[in-house]
């Protein structure tokens, strides 16, 4: 029996007979709305993604990818990371989807349909890297709050879509305009329709970059529906929760978008740096823009054993937030002396660049492969954690992977 | 016939008029109502497929090697109620992958409050605590911690 033809034949109560447990807000759930527990409930055949995949929370759904499935120069949907703040829309109609563009500071407001965003402006393609801010989290001490994210929470896809730029100026930006910030379809939670999941945004600046578009397509196909579908907002090299899914509006903003998540502590930082476990007033938290310097060793997996005497090939990506990795490096001996490798120029800036090396070790044994990406203005990766703070935001610490020569 | 008779005649004619009427109602609204839930009650063809619904009956909050199954959360004290009270809204999953102290519970508890609409926990709010930290107490890492749980396999190379 198809999922569709049993909701329609029956009602929030045998919802609520089945799940156990009675609907707070069932009133105000939306049409066609499925409720989590009737939805299918395994998330690989759900989402497509690689059974090795791994799922951090199930509501709402967050899963990432492990190291070595990031080994794609263009990561496919299979091993993309998923990071949702509440339920994924139902029943998108793409012919009757809209996105409107409002707030304080636009000159007119203006509504788009997706045919006329694909139509009235031109299309660009880039490759663009999106990290969750709180990639990395799991290693702080004391643990930060939140899905504790390790490695797999980045991906580098292939976005095509329009400028937000071109959206933008043809509604008009006003002069006192310094901010956007998206509103989008997800629902919350609590299933309160009055509360939304998350509404963040970016400066001005970054939105009216060549590369910040409104994406409708991901490697060439419809974004998959856990990714966007139909409408998103790709921002590259900043936390990956500007860039968001299921748009239908944009505001304007005269002042910084105070958005659900925008606020608080979410996606921010201590403005001066603190000792782990100190407490930081909200209005000393600053909001996090470009993410940091970081590089990921997607070849071999963690775990090889291999023969003495042949060198070992090893790959992987390294990305630098708004700016551009200019070195690589590796080290076999804990940091003790380091090794520069190639490392290849981004396809299109913000998209993450290849390097690859090619490893001779010295006798048998147990040994740890670290990397490290420097940046355009010196910036490297620091082997131990950097600053902790309070949410776990911003580890990019050295990746490293265990070989044994034998 | 008193005139007094002929009038109890009309007023009950009357009566069973409105009675009449009045049931005519109830099952036209239930028909209504039937028919809003089922449109498709009276399209007197045959679906293709067959509705069954088949509800197994089994104990949704069993325990298995001490956990809980439908959350995979530990079976202690205190249990029960962090299920009522926290598996509503998010994945038992958020809870276990966090390790805070009272401190910090008490304080996530409070921002849930205030800006995800958990309601008042009165007494359980204790209970949930100590079972959280009794159950799931930080653990230290350091400034790096290190590489464990590494599926050993041979490599070509």
């Amino acid at each position: 029996m198809k999922r569709s033809e049993f909701i329609k034949k029956t009602t929030l109560g045998s919802f609520a007979a089945i799940i156990g447990t009675e609907l707070v807000f069932g009133s105000k759930i939306l049409k066609g709305y499925t409720p989590l527990a009737m939805q299918e409930p395994d998330p690989f055949k759900l989402f497509n993604k690689n059974p090795e995949m791994v799922v951090l929370n199930d509501k709402p759904w967050n899963i990432e990818a492990q190291a070595h499935l990031l080994d794609d120069k263009i990561t496919p949907n299979s091993c993309m990371f998923i990071r949702n703040n509440g339920l994924i829309p139902e029943d998108i109609d793409p012919k009757t989807w809209m996105l409107t563009i409002d707030g304080e500071s636009v000159i007119k407001e203006k509504t788009y349909t997706l045919a006329e965003l694909k139509s009235k402006f031109k299309h660009h393609t880039y490759q663009l890297t999106i990290e969750c801010g709180g990639n990395g989290r799991n290693e702080f001490d004391p643990p930060a709050k939140g899905n504790q994210w390790t490695v797999g929470g980045v991906h580098c896809a292939s976005w095509t879509g329009v400028r937000l730029r071109d959206v933008l100026e043809n509604a008009g930006i006003k002069t006192n305009a310094v901010y956007i910030g998206y509103h989008a379809a997800d629902l919350h939670l609590s299933r309160d329709p009055n509360k939304e999941p998350i509404s963040r945004g970016c400066p001005l600046e970054k939105a009216l970059q060549d590369e910040t578009i409104l994406a409708f397509q991901m490697n060439g196909e419809d974004i998959p529906l856990a990714h966007g579908y139909p409408l998103r907002l790709v921002a590259g090299g900043w936390p990956a929760s500007v860039s968001g899914k299921w748009l239908n509006r944009i505001s304007i903003r005269n002042k910084v978008h105070d958005g659900e998540k925008m606020t608080g502590s979410s996606y921010r930082v201590p403005c001066k740096p603190i000792a782990p476990g100190d407490k930081v007033k909200d209005e000393d938290m600053c909001i996090i823009e470009s993410m940091p310097v970081k590089s990921l060793i997607t070849y071999p997996k963690t775990g090889a054993i291999i023969s003495k005497g042949k060198a070992l090939n090893i790959r992987g990506h390294a990305w630098a937030g708004e700016l551009e990795v200019v070195k690589m490096e590796y080290s076999i001996d804990f940091g003790s002396t380091w090794t520069t490798c190639p490392v290849e120029k981004p396809a299109n800036r913000l998209a993450w660049q290849h390097f690859n090396a090619s490893i001779n070790f010295p006798k048998e044994g147990y040994y740890e492969i670290w990397a490290r990406a420097t940046n355009t203005n010196g910036i490297a990766q620091p082997m131990l954690l950097p600053g902790w703070n309070p949410k776990g935001y911003l580890n990019n610490a050295c990746h490293r992977i265990a070989i044994k020569v034998k | 016939m008193t005139k007094e008779e002929a009038f109890r005649k009309k007023v009950m004619k009357v009566y069973r008029a409105i009675a009449l009427l009045f049931g005519l109602f109830i099952i036209t609204g239930a028909g209504l109502v039937y028919y809003t839930i089922n449109p498709g009650f009276f399209n007197f063809k045959s679906d293709s497929e067959n509705v069954v619904a088949v509800v197994e009956e089994v104990d949704e909050d069993r325990i298995e090697n001490g956990i809980h199954v439908r959350t995979g959360l530990l079976d202690a004290e205190g249990l029960m109620t962090v299920v009522n009270n926290c598996t509503f809204c998010h994945s038992s999953k958020l809870i276990t992958q966090n390790r805070m102290n009272t401190e910090r519970w008490n304080a996530t508890i409070k921002w849930m409050q205030e800006t995800q609409n958990l309601w008042d926990l009165g007494k359980n709010q204790e209970v949930i605590v100590n079972y959280l930290v009794t159950n799931y107490p930080p653990q230290k890492k350091g400034r790096r911690m290190v590489l464990n749980n590494i599926d050993w396999y041979e490599l070509e190379n």
